[in-house]
C-alpha cells in the first residue's frame, strides 16, 4: 500500500499537535475510515505501544546518518533541535529522484523478519524514499519513541465512536486479537463474529460504579443492596489460565511486569477483580506507598520488600472457564469465598461485607472510618450481574466527605484548546508566617460562568507574568476540597493533596483569614 | 586599473551598513539623513530618515505602517532595474521576492559591484516579483534559516493540509497567526490559488495592509472582519469551518472567544522543527517562510558568483562554514537591530512552569 506510510506520519503529527480529546477522536475515526488493512490496524498499534519490536538503537541511526552529512553541519543542527530523531529526519539528504514511498505494513512486516545485521540498510533505503514527516514516522517506529498521547483507552474509544459499537464490547473484542487487529475490523464493520478471547488472559471491562448523591440514598436498603469498604489502591483484574497469567489495570493496561509478586501468586484458573494495595501484616499502607510501585517497568526485589503488593477481592469474572458474569451478586460473592477457599492464593484476601440494619448505620460507619485505606464505601445490588461500564442505579460509590482548605490564588496559567484563551490553571497557597507558600494547582470544580469571572480577575490583579502563567495580587481566597493530604517532597510546603479541584470563589473572605498551612498539615493521615 | 575592493566603500557602522562615496546607509537601524530601504518591514525599515530611496511599493507601505511625516522627510521612488547614480555610485534596485516591494540594492563603483539582498526567497510567490540573481563581488545576505534542517516544502502542499483540515473539523474555526505584512497576504493569495473562494476573515490588525496589497494591485478575494461576539451563549460562537487569519497569538487573548472551537494554526519556517510548534501550542503548523531556506541560501550564493558573502544577520557560522567549503569567503557582520523582526522573529520562550506544584 504505497503512500500509507505518509499517511500514517500525518497522523502522527496532527496527534501529537493536538491537545483535545474529541479532535483526538475524530482524527483516529478519521484514520480507521481511510486507511486499508492492515495498515490501519499496524498504525492503531503503532500509536499504542502494542507493537512488539524495537530494532534500532539511536546511535544506529546516529551512524547512519553521520555517512551522509558533514559532521560540524550534524552538530550545529542537533544543537539547534535538539532531538536526534527529528535532527535526522529534517538532515536526511533525499537523492534527486526518488524511489516511491514504502508502506506501512511492508515496512513492519520486514522489520519483524529482517536479521538485525541487514536493518541499517534496509532503513537508509527507507529514508531515502520518504519526506520529512514520513522520516521523522520512521525513525521514531523502529526506536520506539512514538509519544503523541493518544492511550490505548482512547483508541478504543475511537473505534467504538467510529463502529457505533460499545465501547465495553470493543474493549473486550480489542483484547482478545493482536494487531493488525484484522479479526477486530471485520466485526466492527460486519463482515464477521465478534471475536472471542477463550481461555487467554485477556482483560475483560470493568464494572464501574457511580457516585451516590443524597437523593439515592432512599433507594438503598439492606435487604436489596450490599456494602463492603472502598479501599484506596487501585482496580486490578487477575486473569490466570492455562494460556498465561496476567495483571490489567483498570483501563486494560498490562501491570504484570510492575507487580511479578502477584503474578507469581495467582495459582488459580479464574478471572478476579480486586484492589491493589500495598499491605503490611494486613494492614494497607497510604496510596503514597503504592504510588512508588506504579509507572515502573522493571522492579527491584528491594522495592518489592519495602512495599510489598496485594490484591483485597470484590469479585470474581470466571471461575476456570465459567463465565460467571450474568449471575447476581450475592452468588457471585458466594463463588468468590468458595474460590479463594480452594486455591487460597498468598497475596490475595477478601474484601469483607459491611453488615447494615439500615442506611443510618452506613452513614455513620462511612463518617467515622477514618482508617488511611479507606475511601469510602461501596454500594451494589444483591441482585446485580457483572455488567461491563458504568451502568446507573447497580453500583454505588458514597466516598467520605472531601477535605476543604481556604486558599489562596497566586498564580493562573492559561489553559489548553477551548481554554487556551482563560486562565484556568490556579495554583494556590496557604499561610506560613507571614508569607504564603504554594501547596497545589487545580483546574476544575468550578461552573463556566465561574471561570469567566476567575479569567476577568486573574487579568485585572496581574502583578507579574512568566510566559503563559501570571502572578497575581494575593487578594482572592478560593475553597479547595481534596481527597487526601500527604506529604510530599516536591513541594515547597512538604504537602501535597490528592485530587484538588476549587469548590467555592470565597470573594467575601479577606485573604488574611485564609488557612495557614498546619491546617493542612494536621489532615495528613485523615484523607 | 584594478577596481577597489568592497571593504574600502561599503562600511558597518554603528547604524548599518553605509556606502562612503554615495553617503548613503542601507536598512540604517536608526534614523539617517539618507537611506535606501529594501523593503517596509520594521527592522529594515525604520521612521525619521531625512530622504528615502525606494521601491514605490515599499514607500507606500512604510507611510501606511509609520504615517506620511515619519516614513522620510522627503521620498524618492525608484523603479526596479532603473540605474541612478549618486556622487559616481551606480544604484539599482532589483526584485529580491521577499514581499511586495521588497528589492536587493545594486551597487557599483569603479568597476567593483555589491548586491546587498536584504531579506529574500527563491520560491514563488503570488504576491510579488521573484528574486533575481544578480553577478557581483560581494553578496550580502540575511541567514534567518542557515541551518541543513529548514527546507521549506513546496507551500501549496501546506495550504492542502490546511484544507484537508477544515475537511476534518468542518464545526470548528482554523485560525491562523501570521505577521500582518507579508506573510497574510501570500497565504491568502496561496488559498485562492489552492481553489479557497470563500470570504477569508481577518483580525483589525490585518486588515489596513490587505486593502494596501488590493491598492497595490494584488488581488486577495473576498475579504471579511472576524464579527464581535455575539451575547447570546456559545452557540452562537462563529465562523466554523472559516478560516481566520490573525497576528501570531491573538488566539489566546479574550478576541478569540468569538470563534467557534478554534484549531491553532500558524505559518512559519520555523515551524519545521516540531517541537518549536509543539511548545508554542499550535494545532496545525504550517511551514511557510518568505526567506530563503538552506538550499536557496547556498544556491543564491552559488548563481551570484561572488567570491565574498557577507551575511547580515541569522545563523551565521553554520552558513560561513558551509560557503567555506565551497570555496566562497564569508564573514559575518553581526549588525545591531536585525533579526528582531516582525516578520518572523524567533518565536516566544517557552512556557515556563508556574513556580509551584
Amino acid at each position: 500500500m504505497s503512500g500509507s506510510l505518509a499517511a500514517f506520519a500525518d497522523l502522527l503529527e496532527r496527534l501529537l499537535f493536538t491537545q483535545g480529546r474529541n479532535a483526538k477522536l475524530a482524527l483516529l475515526r478519521d484514520w480507521f475510515a481511510s486507511q486499508p488493512d492492515p495498515d490501519r490496524g499496524i498504525g492503531l498499534a503503532a500509536i499504542t505501544g502494542d507493537l512488539g519490536f524495537a530494532t534500532a538503537k539511536p546511535a544506529m541511526i546516529r551512524a547512519l546518518v553521520a555517512e551522509r552529512t558533514d559532521p560540524m553541519l550534524f552538530d550545529l543542527s542537533y544543537d539547534y533541535v535538539g532531538d536526534l530523531a527529528e535532527t535526522v529526519a529534517l538532515l536526511w539528504p533525499a537523492p534527486e529522484h526518488p524511489e516511491p514511498p514504502p508502506g506501512l505494513a511492508d515496512v513492519v512486516a520486514a522489520l519483524e523478519l529482517a536479521p538485525r545485521a541487514s536493518v541499517p540498510a534496509m532503513l537508509a533505503d527507507w529514508l531515502d524514499r520518504l519526506d520529512v514527516s514520513g522520516r521523522l514516522a520512521l525513525v521514531k517506529l523502529v526506536t520506539g519513541g512514538l509519544r503523541v498521547g493518544a492511550s490505548g483507552g482512547l483508541a478504543r474509544m475511537a473505534l467504538a465512536e467510529w463502529s457505533g459499537r460499545p465501547v465495553e464490547e470493543v474493549e473486550e473484542a480489542w483484547h482478545a486479537c493482536l494487531p493488525p487487529y484484522l479479526p477486530l475490523f471485520d466485526w466492527l464493520e460486519g463482515r464477521g463474529p465478534r471475536p472471542d478471547a477463550a481461555g487467554a488472559p485477556v482483560f475483560r471491562p470493568l464494572m464501574l460504579a457511580h457516585p451516590l448523591e443524597e437523593a439515592d440514598l432512599a433507594a438503598i436498603a439492606p435487604e436489596t443492596h450490599r456494602a463492603e469498604w472502598k479501599w484506596d489502591g487501585i482496580r486490578v483484574q487477575a486473569c490466570a489460565g492455562p494460556s498465561g497469567r496476567r495483571l490489567w489495570s483498570r483501563s486494560g493496561e498490562d501491570l504484570s511486569a510492575a507487580f511479578p509478586e502477584i503474578v507469581a501468586a495467582m495459582e488459580f484458573s479464574g478471572v478476579v477483580d480486586g484492589e491493589l494495595l500495598v499491605l503490611r501484616d494486613g494492614v494497607v499502607a497510604p496510596f503514597g506507598d503504592l504510588q512508588q510501585r506504579l509507572n515502573r517497568k522493571i522492579v527491584t526485589p528491594r522495592m518489592q520488600k519495602e512495599f510489598p503488593a496485594a490484591v483485597r477481592l470484590y469479585d470474581i469474572l470466571f471461575d476456570g472457564a465459567e463465565d460467571l458474569r450474568p449471575l447476581p451478586f450475592d452468588a457471585r460473592r458466594a463463588r468468590l469465598e468458595g474460590f479463594l477457599a480452594t486455591h487460597a492464593p498468598a497475596r490475595f484476601d477478601l474484601s469483607p461485607l459491611v453488615p447494615f440494619a439500615e442506611v443510618e448505620e452506613l452513614a455513620v460507619r462511612r463518617a467515622t472510618a477514618r482508617a488511611e485505606a479507606i475511601e469510602g464505601l461501596m454500594l451494589k445490588r444483591a441482585d446485580s450481574a457483572y455488567v461491563a461500564g458504568r451502568v446507573k442505579g447497580l453500583w454505588w460509590k458514597w466516598k467520605r466527605a472531601p477535605l476543604s482548605v481556604d486558599c489562596v490564588l497566586m498564580y493562573a496559567q492559561r489553559g489548553h484548546g477551548k481554554r487556551s484563551s482563560y486562565y484556568s490553571d490556579y495554583t494556590f497557597g496557604l499561610w506560613r508566617g507571614e508569607e504564603l507558600v504554594p501547596v497545589g494547582k487545580a483546574y476544575s470544580g468550578f461552573t463556566d460562568v465561574e471561570l469567566v469571572w476567575l479569567d476577568r480577575w486573574v487579568r485585572a490583579h496581574t502583578t507579574a507574568r512568566f510566559g503563559p502563567v501570571r502572578e497575581v495580587e494575593k487578594a482572592l481566597v478560593l475553597e479547595v476540597v481534596f481527597d487526601a493530604a500527604q506529604p510530599s517532597s516536591r513541594h515547597r510546603s512538604g504537602l501535597a493533596m490528592r485530587f484538588p479541584r476549587i469548590a467555592r470563589i470565597r470573594a467575601d473572605k479577606p485573604a488574611a483569614e485564609a488557612d495557614r498551612l498546619e491546617v493542612l498539615a494536621a489532615m495528613v493521615g485523615k484523607g | 586599473m584594478t577596481s577597489p575592493h568592497p571593504d574600502t566603500w561599503m562600511r558597518v557602522t554603528p547604524k548599518g551598513l553605509f556606502c562612503e562615496p554615495a553617503g548613503v546607509y542601507i536598512d540604517p537601524s536608526r534614523a539617517v539623513d539618507r537611506a535606501i530601504i529594501s523593503h517596509g518591514h520594521s527592522d529594515h525599515a525604520r521612521p525619521g530618515h531625512r530622504a528615502v530611496l525606494a521601491t514605490a511599493e515599499t514607500l507606500a507601505i512604510m507611510r501606511a505602517r509609520m504615517g506620511a511625516d515619519r516614513a522620510g522627510g522627503s521620498q524618492q521612488a525608484m523603479a526596479l532595474g532603473a540605474p541612478l547614480d549618486i556622487n559616481g555610485v551606480t544604484i539599482r534596485l532589483v526584485p529580491a521576492g521577499h514581499v511586495l516591494g521588497s528589492a536587493q540594492v545594486v551597487l557599483e563603483w569603479r568597476g567593483s559591484r555589491i548586491v546587498v539582498s536584504g531579506d529574500y526567497k527563491r520560491a514563488a510567490d503570488p504576491t510579488c516579483a521573484g528574486f533575481e540573481p544578480v553577478p557581483c563581488d560581494v553578496f550580502v545576505t540575511e541567514a534567518t534559516f542557515a541551518l541543513p534542517v529548514f527546507r521549506h516544502p513546496p507551500a501549496a502542499g501546506e495550504i492542502q493540509r490546511l484544507l484537508a483540515s477544515i475537511r476534518l473539523f468542518p464545526e470548528r474555526c482554523h485560525v491562523i497567526g501570521v505577521y500582518a505584512l507579508g506573510k497574510a497576504q501570500r497565504l491568502i493569495a496561496l488559498l485562492r490559488q489552492a481553489g479557497w473562494e470563500r470570504p477569508i476573515y481577518l483580525h483589525g490588525a490585518l486588515i489596513a495592509l490587505c486593502e494596501l496589497y488590493e491598492s497595490l494591485g494584488v488581488p486577495l478575494g473576498p475579504l471579511l472582519p472576524v464579527p464581535p461576539l455575539q451575547k447570546r451563549g456559545k452557540a452562537e460562537a462563529g465562523l466554523a469551518g472559516e478560516i481566520v487569519l490573525a497576528p501570531p497569538s491573538a488566539d489566546s487573548t479574550p478576541w478569540s472567544r468569538r470563534l467557534a472551537d478554534p484549531v491553532s494554526c500558524a505559518a512559519s519556517g520555523w515551524l519545521r522543527v516540531r517541537q518549536r510548534a509543539k511548545m508554542r501550542g499550535i494545532e496545525l503548523p504550517l511551514v511557510i517562510s518568505d526567506h530563503a531556506d538552506w538550499d536557496e541560501l547556498l544556491a543564491t550564493a552559488s548563481d551570484v558568483q561572488a567570491p565574498e558573502v557577507w551575511i547580515t544577520h541569522g545563523r551565521e557560522d553554520a552558513l560561513a562554514y558551509a560557503l567555506g567549503t565551497r570555496g566562497i569567503r564569508a564573514r559575518a557582520l553581526h549588525l545591531v537591530g536585525r533579526g528582531e523582526d516582525e516578520d518572523e522573529a524567533l518565536p516566544e520562550a517557552a512556557p515556563e512552569p508556574a513556580p509551584a506544584a
